[in-house]
């Protein structure tokens, strides 16, 4: 069957002057229709350039190295800005972190929905103001005709963010790409945005992508988990198998840091050190300086992604590989 | 706890900042009149509360509900308009500069982002030299230096690196080292304000770890000023939950997180993402936090709350005490409805 998303083997490097820089190393991923997908790492783990690649949206210095990104059978690391064009917005649309910077402060609401509807289709202002309403009305705008003359300023930062939500929508897309879409927002409202994704979701046709630091949001949302560290995926499967039963150091690392996993008061566990700079990778598996079942091979050869049947998902680490015999 | 004597009392406290701004701009035209109208945030509204030798007092409340004000005000970063504040039994709020030295160096703060805190043009060491120095002129440089390193030493952060500059270090790195500047007069009290928010998640486990050590090795008394509340239940001895610049409600950890009293905290607390378990439904209040410059009359809840009642409209309720150690400012508690 085909995939909706597929990623294959995505290396995206950026060119500087002393070199070149890898930010995203052989990422590879599916995502079907009504699959949310949560890609869980902290800054630097090259979550969000990999989110950008697909949207072709990774500018000069950066380019992608190789690989394939199937989206709907195209190949879109291969497309030209003309055709991504008519990609992006329309069958992928793209949420960011800060609604107030993505939104045009002087133009209105109205204005910015229906250029987007006008930029993918041939419709009239009435039909485009039209289509806006019925989508500021899926995301609870009250009074949506009124709230179209508006400029992002007279509405709330919760507000705002279902606004940046409603024009992801305008064009129904396949695929919704999320990129810390609650961040900025305070708890109430982080989880009324959370509630709304996942009811566009509940149709089952639409994919989503949410991108963030948060494990306790990603396990809210979506279905299945990536877990990236320094560029590569380290861990990837079910939500439940992974926020219960974490396999990876890594992700055994970064569940165990957060307060809550711990007796209250008590030390929590911490990963020692930080992550890589990304022009000084060490060799071997990227996490080996700050593991705690660091082995010999760990500093000499990487790890690859394997599948491990008995654990239901994709592990890249020695230690299973010791463990298990792993079939890919 | 009642027994001891409050480290820091902090009574009715009232902070309003006016943003009338110009002449030109606080002309309006009312009834057919120019009038002159003032603008002011109600930033802080009658705030009362006592935090005790040792404990660790969280401050918890959403984006523009006055925490940080509130810490500020504290140190005195900001005049207060009324009420008074108590260090140790002594009023502070009144004394003048020269008068408030002694309790600078007792109290200290560190803020949130540490890129912004920390001046790039100096070196670590004469970061951390410089209160040191000025609260005790008569220390010599080896005695400085040795504190310095030691003090790097506890902190994390390896002392062979005093004589770089901040762009150097990591966010994690550079907060240990806020920290260890907060550490440096030795004091008692420490106002940390979003300490970790700006931080990595692998990252914020060894800031809070910091955290907790020093206070089991200096005896420290934290006010933690934070929206993250899972960080709030793992480190506080109490918590005060803020609305529009006033307490809703003040109380133990355990009991807060088991048996929130106030319909804003039991919202507050229905809303945190919790790892692992998907929550079928979260309280959703009704519209949005009202603006700090047009206070709700009464309760200042009273919109949002499924609770609301007449009174609720125009009367504020008062912060008292229902169980022991639980104090809740809402009247449908205190009438027994909720």
């Amino acid at each position: 069957m085909e995939h909706l998303l597929e990623l294959q083997n995505i290396v995206v490097r950026f060119a500087l002057r002393f070199g070149d820089l890898t930010a995203v190393d052989d990422v590879s991923f599916t995502l079907d229709r009504g699959d949310r997908m949560g890609l869980v790492g902290e800054s630097g783990a090259g979550k969000s350039v990999t989110g950008f690649s697909i949207i072709g949206l990774i500018s000069r210095p950066g380019y992608i190295a190789s690989g394939r990104i199937l989206f709907e059978g195209t190949d879109l690391a291969h497309l030209n800005e003309e055709a991504l064009r008519n990609i992006r917005g329309n069958r992928i649309s793209m949420i960011f972190q800060d609604p107030m910077m993505t939104l045009n402060p002087v133009l209105t609401i109205g204005t910015q929905m229906t250029e987007t509807l006008q930029a993918h289709m041939d419709i009239t202002d009435e039909e485009a103001a039209a289509m806006a309403v019925d989508r500021l009305r899926m995301v609870h705008i009250p009074s949506p005709e009124k709230r179209l003359n508006q400029y992002p300023h007279e509405f709330s930062g919760g507000m705002r963010q279902r606004i940046v939500i409603a024009i992801a929508l305008l064009m129904d897309p396949a695929l919704i790409i999320a990129d810390e879409p609650t961040t900025a927002l305070d708890v109430t409202i982080q989880a009324e945005i959370l509630d709304l994704l996942l009811e566009l979701c509940a149709t089952g046709k639409t994919g989503l992508i949410l991108i963030t630091h948060d494990l306790a949001v990603v396990s809210q949302v979506t279905d299945k988990i990536t877990v990236m560290y320094a560029g590569r995926i380290v861990e990837m499967g079910s939500t439940d198998t992974i926020i219960h039963d974490p396999r990876h150091p890594y992700t055994q690392g970064l569940i165990n840091a957060l307060p809550g996993s711990r007796h209250t008061g008590s030390r929590l566990n911490q990963i020692p050190g930080m992550m890589p700079n990304l022009l000084t990778i060490p060799p071997g598996c990227s996490f080996h300086p700050r593991c705690p079942f660091m082995m010999d091979i760990c500093t000499k050869q990487a790890p690859r992604l394997k599948y491990y049947k008995e654990h239901e998902r994709q592990i890249s680490c020695f230690l299973m590989e010791n463990q298990n015999k792993g079939s890919i | 706890m009642n027994d001891k004597k409050p480290l820091l009392e902090v009574n009715n406290l009232i902070k309003h900042f006016d943003i009338s701004g110009g002449v030109l701009d606080r002309l309006t035209l009312e009834k057919m009149r120019i009038r002159m109208k003032k603008t002011v945030v109600h930033a802080l509204n009658d705030v009362s509360f006592s935090i005790f030798q040792g404990e660790t007092f969280s401050v918890v409340g959403e984006s523009g509900c006055g925490k940080s004000t509130l810490g500020r005000a504290i140190v005195r970063l900001y005049p207060i308009d009324k009420g008074s504040i108590y260090y140790c039994g002594d009023r502070i709020d009144t004394k003048d500069s020269r008068a408030m030295l002694p309790y600078r160096s007792k109290m200290q703060m560190v803020f949130q982002d540490p890129y912004a805190s920390l001046n790039p043009r100096m070196k670590v060491e004469q970061t951390l030299m410089e209160p040191m120095l000025f609260h005790n002129p008569s220390m010599s440089m080896g005695e400085a230096r040795d504190n310095v390193a030691a003090v790097m030493e506890q902190v994390g952060v390896d002392p062979g690196w005093a004589s770089r500059y901040p762009h150097e270090f990591s966010g994690g790195q550079r907060q240990r080292i806020s920290i260890a500047r907060a550490l440096m007069v030795e004091p008692e009290f420490i106002i940390a304000d979003e300490p970790i928010s700006a931080l990595d998640v692998s990252i914020q486990a060894q800031i809070l770890n910091l955290f907790m050590d020093a206070q089991d090795d200096r005896g420290l008394t934290y006010l933690f000023i934070t929206h993250d509340l899972s960080v709030v239940k793992h480190i506080s001895t109490r918590v005060a939950v803020m609305y529009l610049g006033t307490i809703c409600e003040l109380a133990h950890k355990a009991p807060l997180f088991a048996h929130p009293r106030h319909p804003y905290t039991q919202a507050l607390l229905s809303a945190i993402p919790i790892l692992g378990f998907r929550k079928s439904r979260h309280i959703r209040l009704k519209g949005e936090v009202p603006t700090p410059i047009e206070l709700p009359s009464g309760c200042v809840f009273h919109k949002r709350c499924p609770f609301a009642f007449e009174r609720c409209f125009n009367e504020v309720p008062k912060l008292s005490e229902r169980d022991s150690g639980t104090f809740v400012a809402c009247h449908g508690v205190e009438e027994g409805k909720i």
